[in-house]
């Protein structure tokens, strides 16, 4: 059988569902049967060298940066997954979405009590770095997304019968213990 | 005259006492009929349509309607099972409902019924709603991001003279539940914890308290929401 | 104004049950009630403030900060727009110095935009304090706005002649018209006031009476269409101290204004009504909820009903039948449409939100105040009386097998004689059509925003999927010959709105949306499904007119359409039917706006979303190969 290929990211997330991913333990030497990774941070391939099979999508969209990466995946993936909360509702890095943009910079580089010296109120706008957006996107609201992993992160279990499932097209298992949204 | 009736709730049969809601009928029979704003104890008032069953090609809230001879009710079928599914999606979206960060995470019965009905993503786009948080209260925190108007604390929390602490603010999807702040001030130290219990999600908040149950050995982790109430079969 | 307050609520004995009256008069007082007013209300009330505090805030017409010397309402109905109502609401802004929701820095306008109010056959119309203006035109505006500031009151500045009919009473003086285009056995002028309760109760058990409206075959006009003679049967089946005789005045569904001319013009016979009613349920306690809206009929229907004391058809022993006590207090409600769900209207007249009850039990089992009660709309009551009067035979010599008598229809939009007809039950869309002078029509709204939008064309021809076979039975789907469909109970129930719409219409855009907003506004939000739901369609809808939809969004919108069908009223059951019949009825114009081709689109527009951040931080937006 050939080798199904994977490739994976991490956007506006924490890398927790991609640690979560390493706690499928020794099962991973099974998973390197089945699979080929390419772009990941888990093999530090920077940049798609070809078509992939499946997509893992960690982490929702903050900035221009995710949105772009997301859109590529979308591209060269032809079964995108989000996993984690961050990916599927915004997760933690959401809960910005009550409140206006100015207020979040405002706060974050001026007037926050985190915030050491800053007389000259300088806010980061080098062109370099990404522009943020409005609110933080799940995934589904920029790109097609296929399939959806909860859990913060979601139960290496879960990850790895849906991996299974999705390599060797069977059915996923869904055990109770194992969709947890937290 | 007899008080037993008898009637089919998906073809299975039911006997019940005369004056038993639909669903407090089911449950003496091992029948799970899922609900979100009943609460044992307090007069139902269907809110949430959690427990909506079709009876007469008619749907009905099963928490309110009383049970009846002869009846033929519908609960577990694909439209209503659906529509339940859809409920609690709604229920997630018009909400900020950020589960790992809540203390009622894993007690949540909100969140026990997208479990049960394998909610993986809602089918409604997040409304990210700007809502707030009172914590003025010495005891309390009412947390509006994940207040699902249910009106259980409104029919539970009440003085010595039937006076509500909470009560509902305007209308449509503008709704909220709030706190009376004079009675909030003032509110015992049982009171208090008695509305913890009876908010069916993190919205009621006893201060102080925070996480107090390890992942694992929380209601929900291990058995779904209404496993107690269904016979094995 | 603590005082004030102690006051008024002694006045009502500090029941709690009047808490709509004691906010009215507060209102009256000073405009709005504050959180200092709430304190003192819920000492006198023995309530917790919140509980107070979740009356006031339910009601459109209830405020908690300070308003306006004139606070102006404008209505937002979709005939309104269709006449003009953006330019007026333009000229209000610019001559009042101020924006719609909020008021003018000298504290003399506040303007404020309402639903429908009654008055589609004469707007854009607006509610000034408590007096209706109708026939808005930014002309009239300007001079309105000019007398007011220059010190005229709000009666001077009803500076043309008043309306026809009643209107003119000295206790009315509203500029409305009746609009009456087609009089038959309701509206006939041979009325004798009072005839049946003076000649024909003391030769009737209540029980005959019960028979002769259950014989008559009588429905609710309302829209529900209930039988009457039933309902009254079951009114009078339940032990109680006490029964209570409810009229329905709160004529909310967008478009209709019947109940508003019959209180204009025959109040007299819609008091009979009820006083028929009382006798032949053994009633004792009658109440009319009267919407805000038209509270400028106030003063002379509570006159009507001081003239009918005075004659002993209102009080004890009535028109010299023995133990037959009755008498009816109006009670202003103060805007809200689902008010005049029946359940909803009880809790309103009991002081509390508007919230519709869990049936069962039924109003007719526990009611007002835990009696037995029977709420009847203004039309239902005011045809009882014809029928006790001449008897079911005659009665049933008009309408259809299945649907008997007349019904007023309130007909309003594109049309060249909007007003009020009445016709018999078994009148087809089409002779609507020719009476009202209809000759562009593209669709014709049946009913109201929760009724059915009937389109042209046959839909034969555009296929039906299986989601939409699920919509069948609730006769949203329109057949073949749709404008020969006839109004009655088994075909196109309806209670009495009818708006056109001609070809030049937008009826997604316009009238779609504008009905949602409609649900979106008037839901009580108990239910989880109508109090999300229609704002969540409206979205899906903007995403489809707005060209980014997908045929799936379609498919969405019938399959949520679903869902809230499982809500506790009338209003949540029917708050998608916008969306849902104008796709059933009218599929081709969804298509048009729709991708073909594409299974996903996401509206997301990078540019835009960065832009706030951009601005706030001082960059500039380069967007790379996105």
């Amino acid at each position: 059988m050939e080798k199904k290929i994977i490739a994976t990211t991490s956007l506006a997330g924490c890398f927790g569902c991609h640690m979560s991913f390493l706690d499928i333990d020794e099962r991973i030497l099974d998973l390197i049967e089945l699979v080929e990774f390419n772009k990941s941070p888990i093999d530090d391939i920077k940049n798609f060298t070809k078509q992939v099979d499946i997509g893992l999508i960690e982490g929702g969209c903050c900035n221009s940066e995710n949105i772009e990466l997301l859109k590529l995946f979308r591209e060269n993936c032809n079964i995108l997954v989000s996993f984690g909360e961050c990916a599927i509702m915004g997760g933690l890095p959401a809960l910005r979405n009550g409140i206006p943009i100015e207020e979040c910079l405002q706060e974050a580089y001026i007037d926050g009590p985190t915030v050491g010296e800053n007389k000259q109120k300088i806010l980061p706008n080098n062109e370099e770095l990404p522009m943020l957006l409005d609110k933080v996107y799940p995934c589904h609201e920029i790109v097609k997304i296929d399939y959806f992993l909860p859990g913060c992160p979601p139960r290496a279990e879960l990850i790895w019968n849906a991996l299974v499932a999705l390599v060797t097209g069977k059915e996923m298992e869904l055990p109770y213990e194992v969709v947890k949204f937290d | 005259m007899s008080t037993t009736i008898r009637f089919k709730i998906d073809g299975k049969e039911i006997i019940a006492e005369k004056g038993q809601t639909i669903v407090e009928a089911a449950k003496a029979n091992g029948v799970y009929i899922p609900t979100l704003c009943n609460f044992e104890g307090l007069p139902p008032k269907g809110c949430c349509r959690m427990c909506t069953v079709k009876l007469n090609k008619r749907y009905m809230t099963a928490c309110t309607t009383p049970a009846a001879d002869g009846m033929e009710v519908e609960s577990d079928t694909p439209e209503i099972n659906d529509f339940r599914k859809g409920i609690i999606e709604l229920l997630f979206v018009s909400g900020n409902h950020f589960c790992p960060a809540c203390e009622k995470s894993g007690n949540c019965e909100l969140q026990a019924l997208a479990y049960r009905f394998k909610m993986m993503v809602p089918r409604f786009p997040f409304l990210f709603p700007q809502k707030g948080l009172d914590a003025s209260s010495p005891k309390l925190i009412k947390e509006q991001n994940r207040c699902i108007m249910c009106k259980r604390c409104i029919k539970a929390i009440k003085d010595d003279e039937g006076r509500s602490y909470f009560a509902y603010q305007y209308r449509g999807n503008k709704l909220e539940v709030i706190l009376d702040k004079k009675l909030g001030k003032e509110i015992s130290d049982a009171l208090a914890r008695k509305a913890m219990d009876t908010c069916p999600v993190g919205s009621i908040i006893y201060k102080e308290l925070g996480y107090y149950q390890p992942i694992g050995k929380r209601k929900y982790d291990k058995e779904p929401i209404g496993s107690d109430i269904e016979v094995q079969q | 104004m603590k005082d004030k307050i102690i006051k008024i609520t002694s006045r009502y004995q500090n029941d709690r049950h009047r808490l709509m009256d004691i906010l009215i008069d507060i209102h009256d007082l000073q405009g709005y009630v504050s959180d200092t007013d709430i304190e003192v209300l819920a000492q006198q009330l023995g309530m917790s403030e919140v509980e107070i505090n979740e009356t006031v805030t339910f009601y459109h017409f209830f405020s908690k900060k300070p308003r306006g010397k004139y606070n102006i309402f404008l209505n937002n109905s979709i005939t309104a727009f269709m006449r003009g109502r953006e330019k007026v609401k333009k000229t209000l802004e610019e001559e009042c110095g101020t924006k719609i929701g909020s008021v003018s820095p000298d504290g003399l306008f506040g303007l404020y935009s309402t639903s429908c109010m009654g008055m589609n056959d004469q707007g854009p119309s607006a509610i000034i304090n408590d007096k209706v203006f109708t026939n808005l035109t930014p002309y009239r505006v300007r001079k309105l706005i000019a007398d007011l500031k220059s010190g005229k009151t709000l009666d001077e500045a009803i500076y043309e002649s008043t309306g026809d009919g009643n209107n003119s009473d000295p206790d009315v003086r509203s500029m409305v018209f009746n609009n009456i285009r087609k009089r038959m056995i309701l509206l006939e002028r041979n009325y004798k006031k009072f005839e049946v309760i003076r000649n024909l109760l003391i030769k009737h058990s209540p029980d005959e009476i019960v028979g002769i409206v259950e014989e008559s075959n009588l429905r609710g006009r309302g829209g529900a269409g209930f039988p009457t003679g039933l309902k009254w049967r079951f009114g009078r089946r339940v032990e109680a101290d006490h029964r209570v005789i409810i009229c329905n005045a709160d004529e909310g569904e967008p478009g209709t204004f019947k109940d508003r001319v019959l209180l204009t013009e025959f109040p007299d016979l819609v008091f009979e009504g009820m006083v028929i009613a009382a006798y032949a349920t053994s009633a004792d306690i009658g109440l009319v909820y009267l919407r805000y809206e038209y509270r400028y009929l106030y003063k002379y229907l509570n006159r009507i009903l001081d003239e009918m004391r005075k004659q002993n058809l209102l009080g004890e022993n009535i028109a010299g039948v023995k133990h037959f006590n009755f008498d009816i207090r109006i009670q202003l409600g103060a805007g809200a449409y689902v008010c005049g769900e029946e359940s909803a209207l009880i809790e309103s007249l009991e002081g509390k939100r508007g919230e519709p009850r869990d049936k069962p039990p039924f109003p007719v089992q526990n009611g007002y105040l835990g009696y037995p009660t029977i709420v009847n709309n203004v039309e239902t009551l005011a045809a009882a009386v014809r029928i006790v009067k001449n008897g079911a035979d005659w009665f049933k010599g008009f309408g259809t097998t299945d649907s008997l008598g007349t019904k007023l229809l309130s007909v309003s939009g594109d049309c060249k004689f909007p007003g009020i007809y009445e016709v018999e039950w078994g009148t087809s869309i089409r002779e609507v059509m020719e009476m009202s002078g209809a000759d562009d029509v593209q669709a014709i709204q049946v009913g109201g925003p929760s009724g059915v939008m009937i389109s042209v064309k046959d839909i034969d021809s555009l296929g039906t999927t299986d989601l939409m076979k699920w919509y069948k039975p609730s006769g949203m789907m329109v057949a073949q010959k749709t404008f020969d469909r006839r109004l009655s109970y088994s075909d196109l129930p309806t209670g009495g709105s009818i708006m056109i719409f001609n070809s030049q219409r937008d009826l997604l855009n316009e009238v779609v949306m504008n009905f949602m907003d409609f649900f979106i506004e008037e839901s009580c939000g108990s239910c989880s499904t109508c109090r999300n739901l229609p704002f969540l369609m409206k979205k899906k809808l903007e995403k489809i007119v707005s060209g980014h939809g997908v045929r799936k969004d379609i498919d969405d919108l019938l399959n949520w359409g679903r869902i809230i069908k499982v809500s506790r009223c009338g209003l949540g059951q029917t708050a998608a039917n916008p969306v849902v019949s104008s796709i059933l009825n009218f599929r081709y114009l969804y298509e048009q706006h729709v991708k073909a081709m594409a299974d996903f689109d996401n509206v997301f527009d990078m540019e835009k979303s960065v832009e706030a951040a951009n601005n706030f931080v001082g960059r500039k937006t380069i967007l790379h190969h996105v």
